[in-house]
């Protein structure tokens, strides 16, 4: 947990980003300003959401926010130094917008045990949400759950496909109940 | 090790093409070294029927790797019929069924035989199957088993079913059929994953994990009503399901007090009682044979390990130690081994262990084996493998002499689970 300090950097670029204008989208309803978040600085603005009803600063490819997925190594449920900027970003968005949830989803590859393989997708979600939680991030903002092997994001039997597999993604759910989950 | 790589197709014609492509077929890959010749003649009576019996009964012992089947075509005998032991000798048969189909008055048809061995010229004795019409290839699985055990001393299994999960099409299919892969009928058919199907010892209900409500959630299914009830749906997942031998208790994995740990309930969903503590993953929760102790997977000593603890909970002993992964452990019916897949330089092999002298022997050379079943009389194992990207089962003698493979045209199929003796 030492590293994470490191990411303050990095959010303060995100923050950065979810300050340069959007495309104005007049048809959003009006009650979707507010979307139920009580900071009074809600990100949550008409006109900036996507279609799944998510602020872009979520979904924008531009955005630190849309990376949503951290890999693993082999056998292993550590979150990597590597992510740990990532991890740390989400925390900031989640402890800033406490009107949204969070599932976290672990995946492994397909070798191995089916049952262990479901234990060890669910270790890597828990990983994700116990630093989540560090950072500040209420419990019951976040779910986290396992898909095991059963739904791999490549259907291919070779090392990549593997390395790729082996992974827990952040869904996100506005307060409105629109989102990913 | 002579390789027969003989193809079986089964019954293919009589099936609608929606059917047949969800069918298995078995091809062998190994047999015994030294097989048992025997001698199944044409039985007397319908000869369309008692072909559907005795090509049956024929292709059983054929398939196990055991036997030596010896031409009898043209010979039709039936149980009472004298048997000429000298010439049958001379054929190259010890042993000779021979038999009749009879329709009773109430249209059932009973199927009778007896077997004979020839180098003693003795009858070993026979038996007497009722059955319907559409359970005819079921008369010459007994008759396969009734042979089978005179002569090995073993039970036979060809009478049994098997359960599987065949993935098609984006749909996930719960199947039982017949040992031999025949008459295949789909229990459950879900666009979510099924895993972990496992028998009850009774052989009538099967426990699994669906994942219909985007979460992992155990099921008890009751085949013939297709009634099913939940076991276990409590926050996090719920799953590895593995019934208690009196077929009361189920053993299952939750993740709702954080890892996964092992619990026991009852089958309805109540009583439930933990039975491990750690703080790695602990799952694959297998009952002994005698129902004292369970076997597991756990990581809690750096990698994933088969320990076993008693069936009340308590500390665990460790039982595999060669390697770093070593899962799904599946103690056989016997009570004498233990079946699981171990990784051995980046290869998922299944191995058996004495649990007597913890001897290890790796049975396959496989990449992909996973989900080992024993059959009910601990002579095979059935596993998923992979094969060209593949999914298919292969089923192989606990010496590991014998191989057969499993496969359907359009589909994966996964998660075998060997059904227990039908009584």
């Amino acid at each position: 947990m030492k590293k994470l300090l490191i990411p303050a950097l990095l959010a303060v670029m995100v923050a950065a980003c979810s300050t340069t204008p959007l495309p104005e989208d007049n048809n959003a309803p009006v009650e979707n300003r507010t979307g139920g978040s009580n900071t009074g600085v809600a990100p949550v603005v008409a006109g900036d959401l996507d279609a799944s009803g998510l602020p872009r600063e979520l979904t924008d490819p531009k955005s630190q926010l849309a990376q949503r997925s951290i890999y693993f190594d082999l056998d292993k449920y550590e979150v990597k130094g590597d992510y740990q900027a990532l991890v740390a970003a989400h925390a900031k968005y989640l402890v800033a917008n406490k009107g949204f949830k969070v599932l976290i989803q672990g995946n492994t590859d397909e070798r191995g045990s089916r049952e262990y393989n479901l234990s060890l997708g669910q270790k890597r979600a828990d990983a994700v949400k116990r630093a989540l939680i560090l950072l500040g991030v209420k419990e019951d903002q976040i779910e986290s759950v396992s898909l095991g092997e059963e739904k791999p994001k490549n259907p291919g039997h070779d090392e990549a496909a593997y390395a790729e597999n082996r992974r827990a993604d952040i869904l996100y759910r506005a307060p409105d109940g629109r989102g990913e989950f | 090790m002579s390789k027969i790589s003989r193809r079986i197709f089964l019954l293919a014609g009589l099936l609608t093409a929606g059917f047949a492509q969800a069918q298995l077929s078995i091809e062998i890959t190994g047999a015994g070294a030294n097989r048992i010749p025997v001698a199944i003649a044409d039985f007397a009576g319908d000869p369309t029927l008692a072909r559907i019996v005795v090509g049956t009964a024929r292709a059983d012992l054929e398939r196990s790797g055991l036997f030596k089947m010896i031409d009898a075509s043209g010979a039709t005998l039936d149980e009472n019929s004298p048997v000429d032991h000298a010439a049958w000798r001379s054929r190259g048969a010890d042993a000779l069924a021979a038999g009749s189909l009879v329709r009773l008055p109430d249209g059932r048809i009973e199927a009778r035989f007896r077997l004979n061995d020839t180098q003693k010229a003795v009858a070993l004795g026979g038996a007497a199957y009722v059955t319907n019409n559409a359970q005819l290839r079921l008369a010459g699985h007994r008759i396969a088993d009734f042979i089978y055990e005179k002569l090995t001393g073993e039970p036979g299994v060809f009478s049994t079913r098997i359960a599987y999960v065949v993935k098609s099409r984006g749909q996930y299919l719960l199947q039982i059929a017949d040992a031999d892969g025949q008459g295949a009928a789909t229990a459950l058919t879900s666009s979510e994953p099924i895993i972990s199907p496992v028998w009850s010892p009774d052989g009538g209900r099967l426990a699994y994990v669906s994942f219909e409500k985007k979460k992992p959630v155990i099921y008890v299914h009751t085949l013939s009503t297709g009634h099913r009830h939940i076991v276990a749906n409590f926050k996090g997942s719920n799953s590895a399901p593995a019934w208690s031998p009196d077929g009361n208790r189920l053993a299952v994995v939750l993740s709702k007090d954080g890892n996964s740990q092992i619990y026991s309930v009852n089958v309805d969903g109540s009583g439930l009682r933990r039975l491990t503590q750690s703080a790695g993953i602990d799952t694959e929760p297998r009952f002994a044979a005698d129902g004292t102790s369970i076997f597991f997977t756990s990581d809690r000593g750096g990698s994933p390990q088969i320990y076993r603890v008693d069936a009340g909970g308590g500390a665990a002993q460790r039982v595999t130690f060669e390697g770093s992964y070593n899962v799904s452990p599946r103690p056989s019916p016997d009570g004498r081994s233990l079946a699981f897949i171990t990784r051995r330089e980046g290869r998922f092999q299944l191995a058996i262990m004495d649990l007597a002298s913890r001897q290890v022997q790796v049975l396959t050379d496989s990449n992909k084996d996973e989900s080992p079943s024993f059959a009910p009389n601990s002579r095979m194992i059935l596993i998923a493998t992979e094969v060209g990207g593949r999914g298919l089962l292969s089923a192989v003698s606990s010496d590991g002499r014998i191989k057969q493979r499993l496969s359907v045209s359009a589909g994966d199929v996964r998660e075998p689970a060997w059904g227990p003796f039908i009584k």
